[in-house]
């Protein structure tokens, strides 16, 4: 099976890199740390822009770095998207994208210019000097300008970080579709746990120059022994598929394999791919269904473990009838009250539910 | 008289007294070597101190029009000795020949020639230095040379011109000329090696005479006449032909 | 008056000529000095801008040493079949190069350090090799440090003179550069010629400065980051 390989161990002042992990080489794999945990490294080493003593990098069958060989950047075949858009200044829109396209072989060209314009609406921005493009149209075109040097892997080092939200906001929808037209494997740095709900499929955590675990993006997010993102703002990204759209109450069904929530009025094709994030203060426990609520989405779940955020709270880890997980935060004294333990089964009341894709 | 004002006017005094006795003289910078050795024995024999200061003729003489404070002129030239006398700078008929320089023809390398005028003629050099005829007397005279012997126009692309005739050394020294027109007072400073050296017959050119004069300045300060007259005695004409001088 | 253009043309040649050399000699040194950060990196800064601390006829003088037949360069010269350099024009463009070193250098360096590493990777990453990056990307984004670098060496080899007089040997059509033209007159009282050179190397070095500096301008306003 192709995967990526990745091992380097990299003493940076008192500052100790000691990364290994191995992921399918499909889909987005995220990179996820706070800042100073090393993630910057280990992109900047597999991109070949940095050079550990000691290292191996491996994309399938190719090796771009290990004991004996170490293939400088501009011979690995891939799409770097730094953190600034950094386009070049002096050359137009259009010479930016065709910058990398020039340098790789026609007929190893495999992604169309037109193509990637049309994707990253971009068309109308091609004869622009890049200094008069705004910070989220800049960072479509640099996007847009790794692609089209149809690269085996790309590489985005926190790409969005430098946008406002309302920027992000409308750049996301980019990203999100580039997975499923181009399909080329992806490795996203970033320390923002919606921005990798949204995006990876697959997550690495890092801490402190060391992985400290790797596996399933939706699964590891709600690991409660993990330290993501503060735990009052934890969330559940499931997987479901578009089943019914409701036009008097204005509402999308998302079908969770045996159970349903809703969400505001979507316009998606039944039977797509969605995803959806549910957090962790809108989702509360019974015993019992209840149907005297005002609450739609109620969902069968049994109790997989707890923990204590502060000694009035706690987040409760669930599992779905599907085996997906949710989270749940309540008062301890609920927790209590509902004698709450292990293996408990009981229902989610989900008071709001987001769609993400 | 109140002893304050006596004892003010003694320093007052004393001060003028010493100056009386300090001279300021401007050397033309070729003579530096020679001048040193001059005015220690100056000082030793008469008490009188010296301030001197050391340029070219030029310099110097721009200088004096301009109302520097040297009291007694020693050029490199003729010409602007003279001319200071006729400008009212310098005291008429104050002027005359304390030295004559001597021109020859040098190479760092010991068996360049025997004789410098067969090798002039033969021409056998890629350069041939001098320093420059329009601004230094002994490019004049090694111009004047040249065309006493016939050689001027053939050698001319070949002639290397130094600012100075200090320059004009310095392209021998360093060998950057295989010859050069210089003087021999520069020789007998040299640290170096002898090498090829033709004293060449002062027939062959007008004499490079260097004058002194005193000056306005310098009318007044019993030290200014002193070292006229101690240029003019047998103990320095013996020092400054040792230098590589001619004198009268 | 017969006026002799030969030294505005050999200085003008002379300027032309250590200005292209100087920019293909001192680019890769300022490359090296803005990029390395090894320990005896400012030693070798300080040795490029010696040339500006030592008095031009001191240099000149080192130089007419080193160039000499038995000196080191100067071997060099002859064994390469060339001869000796000091009075000759090559013997000028080599000291000119040697030094307007600095003014070519510096500037080029603070163009290089001011451009940061990642323009460099971002080309490293869009399959560019090193040669490539260098004249796709350094050198468009460093012209205001190579039109700076030129206008100083030029301007300053035009105005030279201490090293010139040094080691030129004041030979008409070869060594006789406008500067020594001007002092050689002024020496010997020429004034009215003396006048002429002096206000046409001004007025000419006034208008290719202000040229420089426009064209400079307006491509530094056009590529504001």
């Amino acid at each position: 099976m192709s995967e990526i390989e990745v091992q380097i161990s990299n003493q940076l002042g008192d500052f100790d890199l000691d990364v290994a992990f191995s992921v399918p080489a499909v889909g987005v794999t995220a990179l996820f740390g706070s800042s100073g945990s090393g993630k910057t490294s280990v992109l900047r080493t597999i991109a070949g822009l940095e050079r550990p003593p000691q290292g191996l990098v491996r994309i399938s069958e190719e090796v771009w770095q290990d004991h004996r060989r170490f293939l400088p950047p501009h011979r690995r075949a891939l799409g770097y998207v730094f953190q600034e858009a950094s386009l070049f200044p002096h050359l137009s829109v259009r010479r930016n994208l065709e910058y990398g396209m020039r340098r790789v072989a026609e007929k190893q060209r495999l992604i169309a210019f037109h193509d990637v314009v049309e994707l990253l609406g971009i068309a109308g921005l091609l004869k622009r000097e890049t200094h008069k493009l705004s910070g989220g149209e800049r960072q479509r075109v640099a996007i847009a300008r790794a692609l089209l040097t149809s690269p085996k892997l790309l590489l985005m080092d926190e790409p969005l970080s430098a946008l406002d939200h309302g920027a992000k906001q409308l750049i996301l929808p980019y990203l999100e579709s580039l997975h499923d037209e181009f399909g080329i494997p992806s490795i996203y740095v970033s320390h923002d746990p919606n921005e990798v709900a949204r995006l990876a499929d697959r997550m690495v955590l890092l801490d402190q120059g060391k992985v400290i675990a790797s596996g399933d993006a939706a699964n590891l997010l709600t690991r409660l022994d993990l330290p993501l993102s503060g735990y009052g703002d934890a969330s559940a990204f499931l997987e479901g598929t578009v089943s019914s759209h409701d036009n008097s109450y204005h509402l999308t069904w998302i079908s969770l394999q045996g159970n349903r929530v809703a969400v505001p009025r979507e316009d998606l094709p039944v039977g797509r791919h969605a995803r959806v994030q549910i957090q962790a203060r809108d989702v509360s426990l019974a015993i019992r269904a209840h149907s005297d609520t005002s609450i739609l989405n109620i969902l069968p779940a049994r109790v997989i473990d707890t923990h204590d955020i502060n000694p009035t709270q706690m987040l409760v880890r669930l599992e779905l009838e599907d085996g997906q997980t949710l989270l749940s935060r309540i008062t301890r004294r609920s927790a209590m009250g509902m004698g709450i333990h292990e293996g408990m089964m009981l229902y989610a009341q989900v008071k709001s539910v987001a769609l993400l894709a | 008289m109140k002893p304050l004002t006596i004892i003010l006017l003694t320093i007052l005094l004393s001060v003028t007294n010493a100056a009386a006795e300090e001279v300021t003289i401007a050397i033309a910078a070729n003579f530096t070597d020679v001048a040193r050795i001059l005015a220690k024995r100056f000082e030793q024999q008469t008490g009188h101190a010296t301030r001197i200061s050391y340029g070219s003729t030029g310099k110097l003489y721009s200088q004096i029009e301009h109302g520097a404070p040297f009291e007694v002129f020693l050029a490199a030239d003729r010409a602007r000795p003279q001319k200071a006398e006729k400008e009212g700078l310098a005291v008429t008929g104050s002027g005359f020949v304390y030295a004559r320089g001597k021109l020859v023809l040098w190479s760092l390398k010991e068996s360049l020639f025997e004789q410098g005028e067969r090798y002039l003629n033969e021409g056998d050099f890629h350069h041939l230095a001098l320093a420059n005829p329009k601004t230094a007397p002994y490019g004049l005279a090694a111009q004047q040379v040249m065309q006493h012997l016939g050689i001027l126009e053939r050698t001319r692309p070949r002639l290397v011109r130094g600012d100075s005739i200090a320059q004009t050394f310095q392209f021998v020294a360093t060998g950057n000329a295989e010859a050069g027109f210089v003087a021999l007072a520069q020789i007998k400073a040299w640290p170096g090696e002898n090498g090829s050296l033709w004293e060449i017959p002062e027939s062959y050119y007008a004499p490079i005479d260097q004058a002194a004069v005193l000056l306005n300045k310098g009318r007044d300060n019993p030290a200014a006449y002193a070292f006229l007259d101690f240029l003019k005695s047998g103990e320095a004409k013996q020092v400054i032909q040792t230098y590589g001088y001619g004198v009268e | 008056m017969d006026f002799d253009w030969q030294p505005v043309w050999l200085t003008l040649k002379l300027a032309g000529t250590t200005t292209v050399l100087l920019l293909i000699i001192g680019t890769p040194i300022a490359w090296w000095l803005a990029r390395t950060h090894v320990w005896y990196k400012q030693a070798l800064a300080a040795v490029v801008a010696l040339p500006l601390v030592l008095p031009p006829t001191v240099l000149g003088f080192y130089l007419l040493i080193m160039l000499a037949p038995d000196g080191p360069v100067g071997q060099l010269t002859q064994a390469m079949g060339i001869g000796t350099l000091p009075f000759t024009f090559e013997g000028l463009v080599f000291a000119s190069v040697l030094y307007s070193l600095p003014f070519a250098v510096q500037p080029l360096q603070n163009a290089f350090e001011a451009l940061g590493p990642r323009p460099m990777e971002v080309a490293s990453t869009l399959r560019a090799s090193p040669w490539d990056r260098f004249l796709t990307v350094v050198i468009p984004l460093a012209r205001p440090g190579f039109l700076t670098a030129a206008v100083l060496c030029f301007a300053h080899t035009i105005g030279e003179f201490g090293v010139v007089l040094m080691i030129g040997g004041n030979i008409p059509g070869e060594t006789k550069v406008l500067s020594v033209a001007i002092y050689d007159h002024v020496e010997s009282l020429e004034y009215g010629q003396a006048h002429l050179l002096a206000a046409g190397m001004l007025a000419f070095s006034f208008l290719v400065l202000m040229t420089l500096y426009l064209v400079n301008g307006r491509y530094t306003r056009s590529h504001r980051p």
